[in-house]
């Protein structure tokens, strides 16, 4: 706890204050505060239905993730009411863990729209060892896990913004894939900001992450080093975290 | 022929089994007249609406050229380079020059199907013969435009296609009306005869008016191994329409598809359909649809496969957008098997423009309105009629302009 506050006097990327969000009238997050500084790279842990990509999709300000109270700054704007695609523009970019298809949208025209660069999109497919058939194909349809992963780190890459938010980038993926992602991941992240979120810290192997934080039934639980955290929860698993909130909880109400 | 005039005057009162029942009376049989004239001297506004169902007075791109105003062919011509590949004419003449077409004449389509066939017959106002010769591959496309220039007026046309063995060829059909045009019924019976390892795609592309009605009567008969594609587009509002037209698969490994992309607005009553029949071993069939509805749009969208033979399928994909809560999209898939050998699926959905999609579009920069005009250019995409690049792109653009108005 002590180390987050210190974090709160350099200047942050993204900057999460007393977050609170509900779903179709249920509560999912709770008084959820986060600090990314700028340059760094966070990862986000918890277990499945902790509130990991209501999150992000709170971040990027989807409708239904309705937030009750809170706010949230990206470079120190307030962004907590903006649209959608308003955020996107500021800089952040979202590599989806489940992308919907659509049909008769290609790949291809999202990405025109993303950047002009041709040139960009033709290195990132090379890098991606992503076949450019994949521009003309209807987008996520009929695409496979690794093929889902690749489309959407493309996408987010060639938006070219300062942060940048990877859902689970590498559950789904075979390892061939997982060693391409991760490196052309570990690329784009110099001199970017992040937050990934990760089941077993796999993608660990191949970034370097500043700083995680474990999300238990909506609330962070505890943020520490990455390495000391995933040992915990490779250990333990998450019942040790489970505890801690509980802990401190009780703490706070004494 | 008698006997033909005979059942065309016995079913003139005869209401048609879908769509609104027209009182064919109410319609003028008094044409503007038109001089044969070449395409690039008429006037500048029925050459824009001829483009926009693709019929281009450039006739440098399309391999033949067949032109009708109201009554009157006013051009019919093939390039010099696709003589001896393919004949172009009015109907009329083509039944005086060749005795062997009368074999062809209403034998696909029943002549008392229904009072808009009988009116075909008894109130007969020309149409094209369009032949595909022996083995010849026309690179290039043939065109047809059937105009209609005065208000409230009745054309009929009856057009006879025939592909001819080991033939391979594109043709498009628009049917369109000049501007000042409002109301009027127009009547298109087209029979076509695919013949063995021939491969025909036709595309027809209806632009009408609020107050117009159409009726269109098809019907294919497709050889061993030969295919047909039918593709149709109506992207602007009319009174009504109903068609229903059918490809039988009669051929050892025929092949039919129909493909069909509807955009209904205003007050449009849209009633379309495609019927497959696959008869013979190997038959394969498919129908895949797209209605739009918005405004106080009704769209049925219907489709009907049935398996008479052994070793055959056929698939049906119908899928509705309804852009309007005054709006109404039918969908109704058929199925018809009468042997255990045939395999016959479909799959049908009508919905919204998805949340989830707009939201992951503007996920990666789009606006709302920009999402959903991707959404809903990317649900007519064109790409499914299986055209040349150039054409598919000039259609696109036309589906673009479509997908912009919407939204």
């Amino acid at each position: 706890m002590w180390r987050t506050r210190r974090l709160r006097l350099a200047r942050n990327i993204l900057e999460i204050e007393n977050l609170s969000v509900e779903v179709s009238g249920k509560r999912i997050l709770n008084d959820v505060n986060l600090q990314i500084p700028n340059g760094e790279v966070h990862v986000l842990f918890g277990p499945n239905g902790s509130g990991k990509s209501s999150l992000i999709m709170a971040i990027l300000g989807f409708p239904a993730f309705k937030i009750v109270s809170g706010r949230i700054f990206f470079n120190g704007v307030d962004i907590t009411n903006l649209p959608i695609n308003e955020r996107v523009k500021l800089g952040i970019n979202v590599a989806f863990q489940n992308p919907p298809a659509i049909r008769g949208v290609r790949l291809g025209d999202i990405l025109n729209h993303l950047t002009p660069d041709k040139e960009k999109i033709n290195e990132l497919l090379m890098k991606l060892k992503f076949p450019p058939e994949f521009l003309e194909r209807d987008i996520n349809l009929g695409f496979s896990g690794g093929e889902i992963k690749k489309s959407e780190v493309l996408q987010v890459l060639a938006h070219n913004g300062s942060f940048i938010i990877l859902d689970e980038p590498d559950s789904g993926v075979d390892v061939v894939n997982l060693r391409i992602l991760g490196g052309v991941i570990k690329d784009a992240l110099k001199g970017r900001s992040a937050l990934i979120i990760t089941h077993l810290g796999v993608i660990l192997q191949y970034v370097n992450a500043h700083m995680a934080h474990v999300l238990i039934n909506g609330t962070i639980a505890c943020s520490d080093s990455p390495a000391k955290i995933l040992g915990q929860i490779l250990n333990e698993g998450y019942a040790w975290c489970e505890k801690c909130l509980q802990s401190r909880m009780q703490r706070c109400e004494l | 022929m008698s006997t033909i005039k005979d059942a065309a005057l016995r079913a003139i009162k005869k209401p048609a089994e879908l769509g609104p029942d027209l009182d064919i009376s109410q319609y003028s049989r008094n044409p503007k007249n038109w001089e044969p004239c070449l395409l690039s001297s008429l006037p500048k506004d029925v050459l824009e609406r001829a483009l926009e169902v693709g019929v281009t007075s450039n006739e440098e791109n399309r391999a033949a050229t067949f032109f009708q105003i109201d009554h009157s062919v006013i051009f019919r011509a093939v390039q010099d380079l696709f003589e001896n590949k393919v004949e172009i004419m009015s109907a009329k003449e083509a039944l005086e020059k060749y005795d062997w077409l009368r074999d062809y004449w209403w034998k696909i389509v029943r002549v008392d199907a229904d009072k808009y066939t009988a009116l075909a017959e008894l109130a007969w106002d020309q149409g094209y013969f369009i032949r595909i010769l022996e083995d010849q591959h026309v690179t290039m496309p043939l065109q047809a435009c059937l105009f209609i220039s005065t208000d409230n007026l009745n054309q009929n046309v009856h057009n006879i296609i025939v592909a001819e063995p080991g033939s391979e060829a594109q043709i498009i059909t628009g049917c369109t009306i000049h501007p000042g045009v409002q109301r009027g019924l127009h009547v298109g019976i087209t029979e076509f005869y695919i013949k063995e390892n021939a491969k025909l795609t036709f595309t027809m592309i209806h632009n009408w008016a609020q107050n117009f009605d159409s009726r269109p009567r098809s019907g294919a008969i497709i050889e061993d191994n030969a295919t047909f594609i039918s593709n149709y587009m109506s992207l602007k509002p009319v009174k009504s329409v109903q068609m229903y037209p059918v490809a039988y698969c009669k051929g050892v490994n025929s092949r039919a598809r129909f493909n069909t992309i509807v955009y209904g607005s205003g007050n449009s009553y849209i009633d379309i359909g495609s019927k497959i029949v696959l008869q013979n071993e190997g038959s394969r069939g498919e129908i895949i649809s797209r209605a739009i509805a918005t405004d106080k749009a009704q769209i049925c969208a219907r489709g009907f496969l049935q398996g008479e033979h052994g070793g055959t399928r056929a698939h049906l994909e119908c899928r509705g957008l309804l852009l309007s809560d005054e709006a109404m999209i039918y969908a109704v898939p058929e199925l018809v098997s009468k042997s255990s050998g045939t395999e016959l699926s479909h799959e049908a959905a009508i919905g919204k423009i998805s949340e989830e999609q707009v939201q992951y579009l503007m996920a990666r920069g789009f606006s709302k309105s920009e999402a959903e005009s991707l959404i809903v250019r990317g649900f007519m995409d064109v790409g499914i009629f299986g055209l040349p690049k150039d054409l598919e792109m000039k259609i696109q653009k036309m589906l673009d302009i479509t997908a912009e108005r919407i939204l």
